[in-house]
């Protein structure tokens, strides 16, 4: 990331950070010419530009929302490793517009055309929120956040700032619905500002192991499927010739770096505000793992007060590696991710802490493993994700 | 007594901020006279912007409490433990603020400033420009990272204009390095550390 790049990012999350602002203000605009928005919402029943609509309902995800259909043109996708979320059940769309394709020549950071929509529900029993976002006519993303009532009969669009405690994930740990500062945080840090959409995300070579999996709904699109529509355009033909897979010394470390992936590499990449920090957990569309290079052995900026942990991850023993000590943690300041979460995925720990005991027998050198085959994933996995 | 005083830090800090004088834009100098100019700008809002209420440990001296510019900037000295919050007294307090006004406990926990001296190790050392202007921006670490929180006003200080944060992350970055390890925060109910 350059400086004008972080400097917009900033200018857009404090911009977000001020309550009322931004779409609210376009919208008492909207509002002043109600026979422009009658005939746009004849045109287009979802709103368009950066002014979310009020409902869930006027976003087009939904052909009948009192049954529930999606639209005709809402596919459903699920990404084979899943960013924990305090073990909400979660379903993902996508709407691309008419004849338009992804243009998919960087495998890793896909551009989307203007137009193209994602929503993404979350539930805990029942739906809570359905996040939406939309790529603008100027190219920027806008997001916006939907929260459903008990009996789920309405979606009312949140403030930008979020709102606190809107559910319980379990008995007495809240679920909070994130503000457009920490939608940025996560979305606009990486390499792409879509996260789970990608060559690796949507391989049809799915890691039968990944933490928090769901079976994708039928008809859900998978790369294969992109690929057979002409939804995507350039993808380079070593990726699209060989399905993507984290490369891996054992089925545990293939998972092990997907969920790091899925879970960190939104800010710890090569083009993120803090890359100079020198840490990076993307797993390439190629299957390379910067992990292995950047975090196994290598010392931290951070140290944790009153313990001796120096280092992100240290071969064969969880307990001096940072990564456990950041994933363990909640409600302080040592927490990763820093938000939207108050409740630690102890299956990422379990898995995380097997992978680096599971280190200590590899030789130091080894940092580009050959690929393994997974075996059928082990029972207890927590659906959701 | 001390807790009038911090107000008094706070209030200098956003009158500060409020009243600042336009930017003074390095493009307008040559480079080292540029780089000479942006670490004075710097100087002048860090000063101004009243930093040293905070950054700076206070000491007692004849005329009562004061910042001890032998360790200019660098944080809540990691010599002085505390383990805990501390709940204010019964009455219109918010409040506790320690005896260097370096720690603050309130509901959001315990707060220590940070050590702002270019140590390398445990100052802004290894920070760049831009996660100091996005910190300001967003109140999160590094701008990605925990929140910051009270009574750092960052919400006032991200409204200055890049050219005045990149001057005074310039100065900050030219003053002397204190090795200081300020400690992490104590969250409010603090949960079992790992």
């Amino acid at each position: 990331m350059d400086v004008n790049r972080a400097t917009r990012l900033g200018e857009r999350l404090i911009l977000a950070a001020s309550a009322g602002k931004g779409c609210f203000r376009r919208r008492s605009l909207c509002a002043s010419l109600p026979a422009l928005l009658l005939l746009a919402a004849l045109v287009a029943p979802p709103a368009t530009a950066d002014c979310a609509p009020q409902h869930l309902a006027d976003t087009g995800l939904y052909a009948d929302f009192a049954a529930k259909t999606l639209a005709p043109e809402v596919h459903p996708f699920s990404p084979q490793y899943a960013l924990w979320s305090d073990g909400a059940t979660k379903r993902r769309w996508i709407r691309l517009p008419p004849k338009k394709r992804i243009d998919a020549r960087n495998p890793d950071a896909w551009v989307f055309p203007v137009g193209t929509r994602f929503w993404k529900e979350f539930a805990f029993g029942r739906r809570v929120e359905t996040r939406l976002i939309e790529r603008q006519a100027d190219g920027e993303w806008h997001f916006a956040t939907y929260r459903w009532n008990q009996d789920e009969s309405d979606a009312v669009l949140v403030p930008e700032t979020g709102v606190r405690h809107v559910a319980e994930s379990r008995p007495g740990v809240p679920y909070d619905l994130p503000g457009v500062v920490e939608c940025r945080a996560c979305h606009e840090s990486g390499l792409a500002t879509i996260l789970g959409f990608s060559a690796l995300q949507l391989s049809s070579d799915r890691d039968p192991n990944a933490l928090h999996g769901i079976t994708p709904d039928p008809g859900s699109l998978d790369l294969d499927e992109l690929l057979r529509r002409g939804w995507i355009s350039d993808l380079p033909q070593a990726i699209a010739a060989h399905a993507p897979r984290v490369r891996a010394a054992t089925p545990t470390e293939r998972t092990a770096l997907g969920y790091l992936h899925a879970n960190c590499s939104n800010c710890h990449n090569s083009q993120s505000l803090i890359a100079d920090l020198g840490l990076s957990f993307v797993v390439h569309a190629d299957g390379t793992p910067d992990a292995l290079a950047t975090a196994v052995g290598h010392p931290s900026h951070y140290h944790p007060t009153g313990t001796t942990i120096e280092r992100h991850i240290v071969p064969g023993d969880p307990d001096a590696s940072l990564v456990m000590t950041r994933i363990s943690n909640r409600g302080n300041a040592r927490q990763m991710p820093p938000m939207d979460s108050h409740l630690a995925d102890a299956d990422a720990i379990a898995l995380l802490s097997r992978w680096i005991r599971e280190l200590a027998a590899r030789p130091a050198s080894e940092s580009s493993p050959p690929n393994v085959t997974s075996p059928a994933p082990p029972s207890g996995n927590l659906p959701g994700g | 007594m001390k807790r009038r005083y911090a107000v008094s830090a706070l209030a200098a800090c956003a009158v500060a901020i409020a009243f600042a004088a336009p930017a003074t834009h390095a493009a307008d100098h040559p480079a080292s006279a540029g780089d000479k100019a942006k670490v004075e700008r710097g100087r002048y809002l860090v000063t101004f912007g009243g930093c040293n209420d905070c950054h700076t440990p206070w000491k007692m001296s004849d005329k009562g409490p004061e910042p001890d510019m032998s360790r200019m900037l660098s944080g809540h000295p990691q010599s002085l433990a505390i383990q805990a919050g501390v709940a204010p007294p019964p009455g219109p307090w918010m409040a506790v603020v320690g005896v260097t006004f370096t720690a603050w406990s309130g509901p959001w926990g315990v707060s220590f400033t940070k050590n702002l001296t270019p140590d390398k190790e445990t100052g802004l050392g290894g920070w760049t420009e831009k996660e100091f202007i996005a910190t300001m921006r967003t109140g999160r670490e590094r701008g990605l990272g925990r929140e910051i929180l009270p009574p750092m006003p960052w919400q006032n200080y991200g409204k200055a204009t890049d050219a005045d944060l990149a001057a005074m992350f310039a100065y900050l970055k030219s003053i002397p390095a204190i090795s200081n390890h300020v400690p992490d925060p104590i969250p409010p109910e603090a949960p079992p550390a790992k």
